[in-house]
């Protein structure tokens, strides 16, 4: 195995933190305390932990709708996070973006996104401003298997592919595409294949599999870091809650959710750990108690944090914070 | 001063914020060995090389969403989407991703961009290639619009535009490239956001913008003739617009007429009308006229175009229905 017990050991943290992180949020979003939608991360998170494991700091990331992971992999404070759900002014965007919109410059986060495929072209932007800069940064961007139905991820892969830019697309293939199963709206097997179309590499992993994660997107990683331009990562995973927290799920199997539960990467990760003497009973619950812990600190933050004023609903619009004549 | 077209204008003020900071860079569908479907990027591409004169492929969301990403890492694009038509093709990019960015981001992030485009009709270029657009960006918080008419203007206001932090939309148009006028041999720049009075009048405001412009002029020439003595002001940004200068104009002619080549209805003309009925109608003393291209797809042949884009005997006839 190419992975450390440290490293290990921490992707394994930011896996259940992002868990834990969720599941409250789902909690309290059911209570009614979350304004707006929130979609789940839940059962992938092997992907967004496993290869933003690797970045640098000053590397960059576009996300997605259900981006809670890819920003606390990257780095992400949970209190500004939590914040930002409750629309709370202390918040990542000060309450104006949201669950689907958080976005922070300092994090390398170029945006969730509410847009699917939205954040592809924005990806090659960033890739292009790296070659013109002559650094040696490199972007990964996270989209669902409904993203490549869309112009944009065309546009995106045809062009990085053209200039070699240094980008890892990862494809999160969660088999649905809101509530439309893969194989409906999909033509092909693996949406890997369609990187044949941008000659470039690609390649389908078992998304639930950390090591499998962590080994593809390290090598695409050295690629892309090396000059070696872009590489389209499948990584097949299952969404495990519904497309938004409060969506009825009438269009797919109890039995089949309940048998992904099985396969879950968090509890397979656990079981290798666990194996290999890298983590016992009494560890595990000190790092779940650990980040409960945070995760309820955070909640207390967000809460007791005062709501943006109602002119903040007129500041942001531009940089010069031009007066317009509403 | 100088004598140069609206072409070499913009070229010149292209050459003069990439030799000025070197993250301003082009990138756009034949901008770089082509030259650019207007020649305005002509020479750019050997001055400064591929990396920052940079050829597309025909992927407008990817050329916008180019912008956005290479500007939230800190350079300054200039993307060109070859007709304002295409644009519909980015409109997500547009409207959704750069427009929202800073705001959405409560601050934290930056876009600034110029997207410069052209529009208009008078080639037959016809329904999808003669449009004029700009009111659907002037609609969206977050973007600023500019459509100059002169040489001068041009140049000033494409320099003010790349030093902007903002998303700028540049509206050019394809008939005004072979324009002629004067333009200072030295350094300048112009404020986004004010307007001019290009010729002074007290009978009636014509509020008109780019090519337009040239019609409302002849128009306000001809009138002059019958006695009749037109203010005709250019607002040259179309957001933020340049209200108070239009008021002031209106308060002291009572008669306002609004000369535009988009289309009448909801066309920029609509929200200058309403402002003006908002803030100052107990000045006006006769209706606000729209003198618009007509609600109908721009048509190919000579006659038909014509029809449908005001030329200055509508806009005179504008003018003296809001004077009965």
């Amino acid at each position: 195995m190419n992975i450390s017990n440290e490293e290990l050991l921490k992707i394994y943290k930011t896996m259940v933190t992002i868990r834990i992180f969720e599941q409250t949020a789902e909690q309290n979003f059911l209570q009614g305390e979350i304004p707006g939608f929130i979609h789940l991360y839940i059962g992938e998170e092997a992907i967004g932990a496993g290869i933003i494991s690797q970045l640098r700091e000053d590397d960059f990331i576009t996300s997605t709708h259900r981006g809670h992971g890819h920003m606390i992999a990257k780095g992400a404070d949970l209190k500004k996070m939590m914040a930002e759900l409750y629309g709370k002014e202390t918040g990542y965007c000060k309450g104006k973006g949201g669950s689907m919109h958080i976005m922070n410059f300092d994090l390398g986060v170029l945006g969730a996104n509410g847009v699917v495929a939205g954040g592809l072209p924005i990806a090659v932007g960033a890739g292009m401003a790296i070659k013109l800069k002559r650094g040696d940064q490199v972007v990964v961007s996270f989209f669902g298997d409904g993203a490549t139905g869309r112009g944009a991820f065309h546009e995106a892969l045809n062009w990085a592919s053209v200039y070699g830019l240094p980008i890892i697309f990862v494809n999160e293939n969660n088999q649905y595409a809101s509530t439309a199963k893969y194989e409906r709206v999909v033509p092909v097997k693996s949406i890997a294949e369609r990187a044949k179309a941008y000659n470039m590499p690609g390649i389908s992993v078992d998304g639930n599999d950390l090591f499998e994660v962590y080994k593809v997107a390290k090598e695409a990683i050295t690629r892309a870091r090396g000059g070696g331009g872009p590489t389209l990562i499948e990584a097949k995973t299952y969404r495990l809650k519904g497309h938004f927290v409060g969506d009825p799920e009438k269009y797919r199997e109890k039995s089949e959710v309940e048998d992904w539960w099985q396969r879950e990467p968090i509890k397979r990760v656990e079981k290798y750990m666990m194996e290999n003497g890298i983590l016992d009973k009494e560890k595990k619950k000190e790092i779940y108690e650990r980040i409960k812990r945070d995760v309820n600190s955070a909640v207390k933050f967000a809460r007791e944090s005062s709501f943006p004023k109602k002119e903040d609903a007129l500041s942001d619009l531009f940089v010069d914070d031009f007066k317009y004549d509403y | 001063m100088k004598e140069i077209t609206y072409r070499e204008a913009l070229r010149e003020a292209l050459r003069e914020e990439m030799l000025r900071d070197e993250n301003v860079f082009i990138a756009g569908e034949d901008v770089g060995i082509y030259g650019g479907a207007y020649a305005v990027t002509k020479g750019l591409y050997e001055e400064f090389g591929e990396e920052r004169v940079k050829d597309t492929p025909i992927s407008e969301a990817a050329i916008v969403g180019l912008g956005t990403g290479a500007a939230l890492i800190g350079l300054r694009p200039v993307i060109e989407i070859m007709y304002i038509d295409f644009t519909t093709l980015a409109m997500d990019q547009i409207v959704n991703q750069a427009a929202k960015f800073h705001y959405m981001s409560g601050g934290n992030v930056k876009v600034p961009w110029v997207l410069r485009t052209q529009g208009g009709a008078g080639r037959s270029g016809a329904a999808q290639h003669s449009q004029s657009l700009e009111s659907w960006f002037v609609h969206i918080p977050g973007l600023k619009v500019i459509a100059p008419s002169t040489p001068y203007d041009a140049k000033g206001l494409l320099k003010s535009a790349i030093r902007d932090d903002n998303p700028v939309i540049f509206v050019e148009h394809k008939m005004l490239y072979n324009k002629k006028g004067p333009v200072p041999e030295e350094e300048y720049t112009i404020p986004i956001g004010k307007g001019i009075i290009v010729k002074e009048g007290k009978d009636v405001t014509l509020v008109s913008y780019s090519k337009e412009i040239d019609e409302a002029m002849k128009a306000a020439y001809e009138l002059q003739k019958e006695g009749i003595d037109v203010e005709v002001i250019d607002p040259r940004t179309l957001k933020p617009m340049d209200f108070e200068l239009i008021f002031e104009s209106v308060k002291k002619t009572s008669h306002l007429v609004i000369a535009e080549e988009d289309h009448y209805t909801l066309g920029v003309g609509a929200e200058i009308s309403a402002k003006v009925s908002e803030e100052v109608i107990e000045y006006l003393d006769g209706p606000i006229i729209r003198v618009a291209a007509l609600d109908v797809p721009i048509p190919a042949a000579r006659k038909l175009e014509k029809r449908v884009i005001p030329d200055a005997t509508r806009i005179m006839d504008g003018i003296r229905r809001s004077l009965e």
